[in-house]
């Protein structure tokens, strides 16, 4: 198991490699230089060119590539912010705790309404109870989150005035974005557990469960659901890896700071070191995570524990 | 003709149609049908906009008219510079339609090429693709399409080709995992020993029996890519004003969203109406083509 961990490990290298070349490449094709961004369009070009000198950013593609992987590589020095003159990575991880935030309680909600009405749906099949489910998952993946997120400020923040609509001051401005990433992640969650559901429940095993009496309560989460589980996990734990970064609209419809916010500034502002470092650290989190999801599959099937220990 | 002939003729084009047999299927499933009906209207409001109103009044401007609420004269009201919303969201279908059926388009084109090639070579020419396709998938998709953007600047075009670029992966991975299912069957197997070229392998054998669930996925896609672009507009990543692109439009009305909420409502609700109608379809070409289901 250590070994098999070490391995992916491991492997996760060359992605992140791959992954800092892309985002490299997309930096350097933008216009604009990085110098002209910090100073405004009233500074003199010779500074706005002495600046440019200093940051590193005159020198050739590759040889400002090759640099930067080598202080990354050797010296774990990601370079500081064209923006704050900060070490990169002091912004990422303040601010990566509230994207943890944003997106755990997405998924939790997700979570929380989907799987149980997912199960339901399932076992009730073409009943009143699946035609609501289905009706308002597909619903559900339709709406723009952002126009959600607004919606909810409008009724919640402006009319009633019950929740604040942006900042990260207490846990009531964590309730909006909750619901607004909740709702049609539920959707999703809700079709997954439904569709794998109802593939299990069509298997040799449930019905000789059946007739052997066992009771249905039984059937449905102990010979079902355990086995309808490994695609549900893989789709709640990639939505999580993704929203990490990727709730970069709802974060900034709540005007919360996030790492997507943090990776949309770097963009604009041609921050090149800041967009690296957080984009290397999504991705290091989404390589972690997708590591955890197998491990969990060797907890949840004993048969793919069986191939690990071999 | 008599009663023998008749029913013979119905059962031998019973047999000969297999894309009638869907259709079939297709037509007693109620939510595809909404769904078709919705893209048709949509379709046709985005084909005809310029017939149903005229294309200056996408911005034209009237000052005397700003902010009203829905009335005769402008059935979706108007909003801070006077424009008549009706109209906007009417030439809005235009993009937001392209714009999901061309990144559904190309994504399918490149994703396909790539799925395939992986799938039907195997070994190093695989593994190198899918590596490849792992990098991209390391980072959030819409990251992904808003740094594009940004590099290549803030317009229609370029918000269609970082969508694409940031959907391939998924394309990619679905059709490879497809395409491998009927590459080892056996009549793919005899095909090639027979001596079959590849090219004529993937277009005549392994495509129209891999073809199902990928256009299930092409179109239920497209929803997500009318998502996608009108997010990316909202955020100033998309198509720019005065386009009247749905998001951006939503953008617009945030200042003004305490007052004149309608200025927000409709161009969402033809968002959702747009994204839900290919995932209704999609879902009734699923049930339609899902061999299990038959009979």
């Amino acid at each position: 198991m250590l070994r098999y961990v070490i391995k992916r490990l491991l492997l996760l290298i060359p992605v992140l490699l791959g992954v800092t070349l892309i985002i490299f490449t997309i930096m350097a094709i933008q216009p604009g230089d990085p110098g002209r961004m910090i100073l405004g369009e009233n500074a003199s070009q010779e500074a706005v060119e002495k600046l440019n000198d200093q940051l590193g950013v005159n020198r050739p593609f590759v040889v400002r590539f090759v640099s930067y992987l080598y202080n990354a590589v050797f010296k774990l020095d990601f370079g500081k912010s064209y923006r704050t003159s900060q070490p990169v990575f002091n912004d990422v991880f303040a601010r990566a705790g509230t994207s943890f935030k944003i997106a755990f309680n997405g998924i939790f909600m997700a979570t929380v309404v989907g799987i149980p009405l997912g199960i339901l749906s399932a076992v009730k099949q073409y009943s009143a109870v699946d035609t609501f489910s289905r009706v308002t998952a597909m619903l559900a993946a339709a709406i723009p989150p952002f126009w959600l997120g607004m919606m909810l400020i409008f009724v919640f923040a402006l009319k009633m005035q019950w929740l604040p609509s942006n900042g990260i001051e207490s846990w009531k401005s964590f309730i909006l974005p909750m619901v607004t990433l909740g709702i049609p992640y539920a959707g999703s969650q809700l079709r997954m557990t439904r569709s794998t559901m109802l593939e299990t429940i069509r298997q040799d095993y449930v019905r000789t469960a059946k007739a052997k009496g066992v009771p249905q309560g039984i059937i449905i989460f102990r010979h079902a659901l355990r086995n309808a589980l490994l695609p549900i996990i893989t789709i709640t734990a990639t939505s999580f890896g993704g929203l990490l970064g990727g709730a970069v609209i709802t974060e900034s419809v709540f005007s919360m700071p996030g790492l997507g916010t943090l990776i949309v500034t770097g963009i604009r502002q041609r921050d090149t070191p800041s967009v690296l470092a957080a984009t290397i650290f999504l991705a290091f989190m989404f390589g972690v995570i997708m590591l955890v999801v197998d491990l969990i599959y060797a907890f949840v099937d004993p048969r793919i524990k069986a191939k690990y220990s071999r | 003709m008599n009663v023998m002939e008749e029913k013979a003729v119905r059962v031998r084009s019973k047999k000969k149609s297999k894309s009638a047999e869907i259709w079939k299927r297709i037509k007693r499933n109620v939510g595809a049908m909404i769904g078709l009906v919705i893209i048709i209207v949509f379709a046709l409001s985005a084909i005809f906009a310029n017939q149903i109103r005229p294309e200056e009044l996408v911005t034209k401007q009237d000052v005397t008219v700003r902010l009203q609420g829905p009335s005769a004269a402008h059935l979706f009201g108007t909003d801070a510079y006077g424009r008549d919303l009706l109209t906007r969201v009417l030439y809005g279908s235009r993009i937001s339609l392209t714009i999901g059926i061309f990144t559904a388009g190309f994504s399918l084109m490149f994703g396909g090429l790539l799925g395939a090639a992986a799938a039907y070579y195997g070994g190093q020419a695989d593994n190198i693709i899918m590596r490849i396709m792992d990098m991209f998938t390391a980072i959030p998709g819409t990251l992904l399409a808003l740094a594009i953007v940004a590099a290549l600047g803030a317009n229609m075009t370029n918000l269609l080709i970082a969508i694409t670029i940031s959907s391939i992966p998924g394309f990619v991975r679905l059709i490879r995992s497809t395409v491998l299912t009927v590459v080892e069957s056996d009549y793919v197997e005899a095909a090639r020993a027979c001596g079959t070229r590849d090219g004529r392998i993937i277009l005549k054998h392994i495509l129209p029996n891999a073809i199902g669930p990928i256009i299930v996925q092409t179109t239920e896609s497209i929803s997500g890519m009318i998502l996608q672009a009108s997010g990316l507009s909202y955020i100033g990543m998309g198509v720019q004003p005065p386009r009247p692109e749905w998001g951006a439009m939503i953008s617009e009305s945030r200042e003004f969203m305490r007052q004149y909420p309608y200025l927000m409502i409709f161009p969402g609700a033809c968002i959702i109406l747009a994204a839900l109608s290919f995932n209704l379809v999609g879902d009734g070409l699923r049930d339609a083509l899902d061999p299990r289901l038959r009979d």
